[in-house]
């Protein structure tokens, strides 16, 4: 299978890998998927105190295309408030890496892992 | 050296030079219908065909008489399992196979069971061979025949062959062995191994695609009902006007297997384990199927906590296959690791390294670093190699399965 252009610059020069501190109160985390099933994403989000991201980092288990999915939401996020972000869908992930249809599950746990990193987040500034 | 480096010989085999050499006078001079009995040009087909069935018996000590031509090694394995069980379907309609077996065999299995037979398909163990004992325990009253392979696709590993014959005979059973893998690479004596029909593939052993033949033995006779029909050909096994170029480029690679079989054995293994000693002190790697009684060729190694896909994204200078489900339509990993046990983590990140006849250390000695670096470049990129080193048991996650 080929791959594309962006799918392969991000799998080669992944953004933002790394960790921030999972019990930092401005950090949120998201973990989804299952290594039974190939894939496994970490995101984490740190949210500044007007509301707005100011730091994404993630890890990934997968495979290229779920790699790429992954660095290419680190890049979406930062700058993005909690709301904006939440609102990024796997349609535009999977259109903007140009993904077939094999691999659009990548991009629907990319989408959890921003769902469950903001909702980590926010369980976090309630408490 | 040419860059991507092949390590998939286990998959397909570039044609030997010779081999095709051999080949191409059959398209273009001698383009006889070996059929024809009339005249020159079917004389020479014919006689470059039985030239070819010589060549083939030779390298598994069997009777020229007991090779039939076919497209290759899937159609053998159709002939040989449906062929057998139609005709001796009133003698029974029981069939032992074993769960990591090739599609050819297994695919072959369910359509029987649409038909009314009972297949029995055997669990491996742990290692990847059949368990002698457990084979004939599960052999009934109703059993007519046993499909075990010779050697392994995916892990290499090699059964032996001759002991489960000594068993199927002494219980009446017959013995059909897929021996796609393992032609040219493991010795084979069918005067001596009581193996009732083995299919054969050319492409696996540097001869071209699209030739196969199945090995039907005469003492005892083994009646066998067509599968194709048509003029008769191959003793009414099998009709179909035979494809002499392609017969004769297998007879070729036949005859070079047996002649260079012992020697290219050595080399094959010297590099393999090159390749493994370079790679063993990898913390979390496990080698998949038998260590000692596999082929040398075949190395098939999981890299814990790395994804296989992702793994031969980065190795693409090297030609290899994973048993990682982002590699097939399924979404499914290897049905033969799982079979052996590996969980679908081990099943995911698994890589199938096979090196044959033009291997060469250069090419070895360059995938090695590139493999290391790789494994830790990934590693970094793993959450769950992460884990794993703060000393975090994954099984201990509740996982969210998708």
């Amino acid at each position: 299978m080929a791959y594309s252009e962006k799918v392969l610059d991000h799998y080669e020069k992944p953004r933002n890998v790394g960790n921030l501190d999972k019990d930092d109160q401005s950090v949120g985390t998201g973990m989804v998927g299952a290594p039974a099933c190939g894939d496994v994403m970490r995101l984490q989000i740190k949210v500044g105190d007007n509301g707005v991201i100011e730091d994404a980092k993630f890890k990934t288990y997968g495979c290229g295309s779920a790699i790429a999915s992954s660095s290419l939401l680190t890049e979406w996020v930062k700058g993005k408030t909690l709301e904006e972000a939440s609102a990024i869908k796997n349609t535009e992930i999977a259109e903007e890496l140009a993904l077939p249809p094999v691999k659009i599950h990548c991009s629907v746990l990319a989408e959890s892992a921003v769902k469950s990193a903001i909702e980590d987040y926010n369980k976090k500034q309630k408490v | 050296m040419n860059l991507p480096i092949y390590f998939d010989y286990s998959a397909t085999t570039p044609v030997d030079p010779r081999v095709a050499e051999q080949m191409i006078q059959y398209l273009t001079q001698y383009f006889g219908n070996p059929a024809s009995r009339s005249h020159q040009f079917g004389w020479d087909s014919e006689k470059a065909v039985e030239k070819a069935r010589e060549n083939v018996a030779a390298l598994i000590n069997a009777n020229p008489k007991e090779i039939v031509w076919t497209s290759g090694a899937t159609e053998s394995n159709n002939l040989a399992i449906k062929g057998a069980a139609h005709f001796y379907q009133k003698k029974g309609k029981h069939i032992i196979t074993s769960m990591t077996e090739h599609k050819a065999v297994l695919d072959t299995c369910r359509q029987l069971e649409r038909e009314g037979f009972d297949i029995t398909y055997l669990n491996p163990q742990s290692n990847g061979l059949i368990d002698l004992k457990e084979l004939e325990a599960a052999v009934r009253d109703d059993t007519i025949l046993v499909s075990i392979m010779h050697v392994n696709n995916e892990i290499g590993v090699i059964t032996d062959i001759a002991a489960i014959g000594e068993m199927t005979r002494s219980h009446k059973v017959l013995f059909h062995v897929d021996a796609a893998q393992s032609a040219g690479k493991v010795p084979i004596d069918l005067a001596t191994m009581k193996v009732d029909l083995m299919s054969f593939s050319a492409h696996k052993i540097y001869g071209p695609k699209g030739i196969g033949a199945l090995y039907v033995r005469r003492k005892p006779r083994v009646r066998l009902e067509a599968q194709i029909h048509g003029g008769g050909h191959e003793r009414g096994m099998r009709s179909g006007t035979l494809a002499t170029h392609q017969i004769v480029g297998m007879g070729e690679a036949f005859r070079i297997a047996k002649e260079e079989m012992t020697t290219e054995n050595q080399r094959i293994g010297k590099l393999r384990d090159k390749l493994l000693n370079a790679l063993q002190d990898i913390e979390e790697m496990y080698i998949n199927g038998d260590e000692k009684q596999r082929i040398a060729g075949n190395l098939n190694i999981s890299f814990n906590f790395i994804e296989g896909e992702s793994l031969m994204m980065a190795l693409k200078d090297l030609a290899v296959s994973s048993g990682s489900a982002c590699t097939s339509a399924s979404l499914e990993p290897s049905y033969v690791l799982k079979a052996i046990g590996r969980n679908d983590e081990l099943a995911h990140s698994s890589l199938r390294f096979t090196l044959g006849r033009f291997t060469t250390e250069e090419e070895v000695d360059y995938a090695i670093p590139l493999i290391r670096s790789n494994i830790e470049k990934l590693r970094d990129l793993s959450p769950l190699w992460e884990m794993f080193k703060e000393g975090i048991d994954l099984n201990s996650i509740q996982w969210d399965s998708h």
